[in-house]
């Protein structure tokens, strides 16, 4: 199977406190710590599992500028076949539906028998991968957490509510949204990273793949972001700001007091 | 205005309870809005939840199909597109329904697509704004969005209180003619109910619970070890899952268990709704973090900014000398 892995750079929550700049209408940027969006990483993972299962090639392409090659270098670490950066100004500021237009486009230049997408992103709104299928007119299922070929389908689970799952199959090609948890992602080490560190990355743009610049970007997007901002707390926790032995002792007192010590 | 309509999930008979919510969301988007509801599904059940939708809703389509006694949602989609006047606002709970059909549908009804929005603060001439979160609700974001060729909004559950409006004597209109042959290439075969695993954590009024801050999987006897001096069960997050440390029947929220403990300890654990959404009953909640814009913070009682993995060990050697000193 020929997979299309569709992933984004982000600023890493996990590495980072995300905080208001001090104009107050955007995070602060700087020294923040980025890498692939998690949920892509899993979905690279899949795709990298499926063909070492079924044979194929695994395709790894984000919409950015030269920041983003990082992730890609990243992926083509861990296996990835080819890592494709569509670059252009004209989709600076895009919406979800931009990004699908741009990727759409790319997707109908080559022949993918499947494409992945991270359920969401961190600052995104899951998205991405259902309005793609439906440009493709594919069929798509979100939330995938297992997946099985089957000759010209797949087997999927879906993650429903209680921890249940919801399995269909699904006709090729389609598309599929992966949650995180469905695999181990595999370690990459930066011995790995400078190995792919000359793969050259094709950087197609908005007339390469005969995007309406007028389709996308900042101009045509009916969903644009005004500001951040961090909302005033409710009550909010009292914080206990003494000693840890202090914090500890005060913690006990109220846990028993609760309830909590039987 | 563009006509509202609110896509009902329904289970079993039953809606479910953002039926309520998304009335008190078309509201905010217009205060004059009387939503109609749309209601898919086949047989006994599906009349059920119509009949139940009179009292709230004034205009319920009722769309019965064989193939939508399951909600597929690319049928459901399709039989949408046939449906809704040009230029609608349709509403639909941001769970894994929703989550699959709204993006798309967008895409079909040439529509703006927002998803999981917190909060709506009005419209202005065709553009909406409205709240979301971002980076697992560590910011708040104002996203302004052009209604004007009509919108899919998917809305976080559990965000808008349901109104306290008079009943309704609401009308329920059969359209199922109008969606005519439905076929998809996606095809639903079963749902797999979750295992039980060892421990049951409903059960527990004491939950020691971690998330991401545990940081690799030997730290999890640290929380163990705590969890046996208080008498309480672990219980986790999702990314402790995700990373294979504890079992998915550990997992507190809403693709995991719903708990009701007296005493939630959450160690480690950022505060994302969807963890948050499966804690109920209203317990005495402390969090330990060390980044003290967690989310977390917002909604525990006791807050503790610390090195969980040197606070765990310590508060667990203090309970058991409380124990001990309780036990002569």
């Amino acid at each position: 199977v020929e997979i299309l892995v569709c992933a984004r750079r982000v600023p890493d929550t996990s590495e980072n406190e995300i905080e208001l700049n001090s104009a107050g209408n955007d995070i602060e940027r700087d020294e923040l710590v980025y890498s692939i969006n998690e949920w892509d990483n899993y979905a690279v993972e899949e795709a990298l599992q499926i063909v070492a299962r079924v044979g194929g090639t695994v395709t790894v392409v984000t919409v950015g500028g030269e920041d983003d090659e990082e992730i890609l270098r990243r992926e083509m670490a861990m296996g990835a076949t080819h890592g494709v950066l569509i670059s252009d100004e004209a989709f600076s500021g895009s919406d979800g539906r931009g990004i699908a237009t741009i990727l759409k486009a790319f997707v109908q230049k080559g022949h993918y028998d499947l494409i992945l997408t991270g359920v969401q992103a961190e600052d995104g709104g899951a998205q991405v991968g259902g309005m793609l299928a439906a440009m493709l007119d594919y069929p798509f299922a979100s939330l995938v957490n297992s997946i099985e070929v089957l000759d010209g389908k797949l087997k999927v689970s879906r993650e429903i509510a209680g921890g249940n799952k919801e399995i269909s199959e699904i006709d090729l090609p389609c598309v599929l949204s992966i949650q995180t948890g469905i695999n181990e992602p595999r370690y990459v080490g930066m011995r790995g990273i400078r190995q792919v560190a000359s793969v050259p990355i094709p950087t197609p743009s908005a007339s390469d793949l005969g995007v309406d610049p007028g389709a996308v970007g900042l101009a045509a997007a009916k969903v644009k972001r005004v500001d951040y901002f961090v909302p005033a707390l409710g009550k909010g926790a009292e914080m206990l700001q003494g000693t840890r032995e202090e914090n500890i002792d005060k913690l006990v007192e109220l846990v028993a007091a609760k309830g909590g010590l039987k | 205005m563009a006509r509202i309509f609110a896509y009902i999930v329904h289970k079993a008979g039953v809606a479910d309870d953002s039926a309520a919510e998304l009335i008190a969301a078309a509201r905010k988007i217009d205060p004059a809005a009387s939503p109609t509801a749309i209601v898919t599904g086949w047989g006994a059940d599906l009349d059920a939840v119509c009949s139940n939708l009179r009292t709230s809703y004034s205009e319920i389509w009722k769309i019965a199909h064989e193939a939508l006694a399951y909600p597929n949602a690319e049928l459901i989609r399709k039989a949408l597109v046939k449906l809704l006047p040009p230029g609608s606002v349709l509403l639909v709970s941001h769970e894994h329904f929703g989550i699959d059909l709204a993006p798309g549908l967008s895409i079909k009804t040439n529509s703006a697509f927002v998803s999981d929005v917190l909060a709506i603060e009005g419209l202005e001439g065709s553009f909406l704004k409205v709240v979301r979160q971002e980076f697992g609700g560590q910011v708040s974001a104002h996203v302004r969005c052009d209604i004007s060729s009509g919108a899919v909004i998917t809305v976080r559950p559990g965000s808008f209180k349901p109104l306290d409006s008079a009943p309704v004597n609401g009308a329920v209109v059969d359209k199922s003619t109008d969606v005519g042959v439905l076929s998809a290439g996606r095809r639903y075969l079963e749902t797999v109910v979750a295992e039980a695993g060892d421990v049951d954590i409903t059960k527990h009024s004491v939950l020691v619970s971690i998330g991401r801050g545990i940081q690799e999987k030997d730290n999890v006897a640290l929380a163990q070890d705590l969890a046996d001096a208080l008498g309480a069960a672990v219980s986790c997050s999702r990314p402790v899952v995700d990373a294979k440390w504890l079992e998915k029947s550990r997992q507190v929220g809403t693709s995991g268990k719903t708990v009701k403990p007296k005493v939630y300890l959450a160690c480690g654990i950022s505060g994302a709704f969807q963890h948050l959404a499966g804690i109920k009953g209203n317990p005495f909640i402390v969090a330990i973090n060390k980044n003290p814009k967690a989310p977390i913070f917002q909604v525990a009682d006791i807050g503790i900014v610390d090195d969980l993995l040197e606070f765990l060990p310590e508060f667990t050697n203090k309970v058991r000398e409380m124990r001990s000193v309780a036990a002569k």
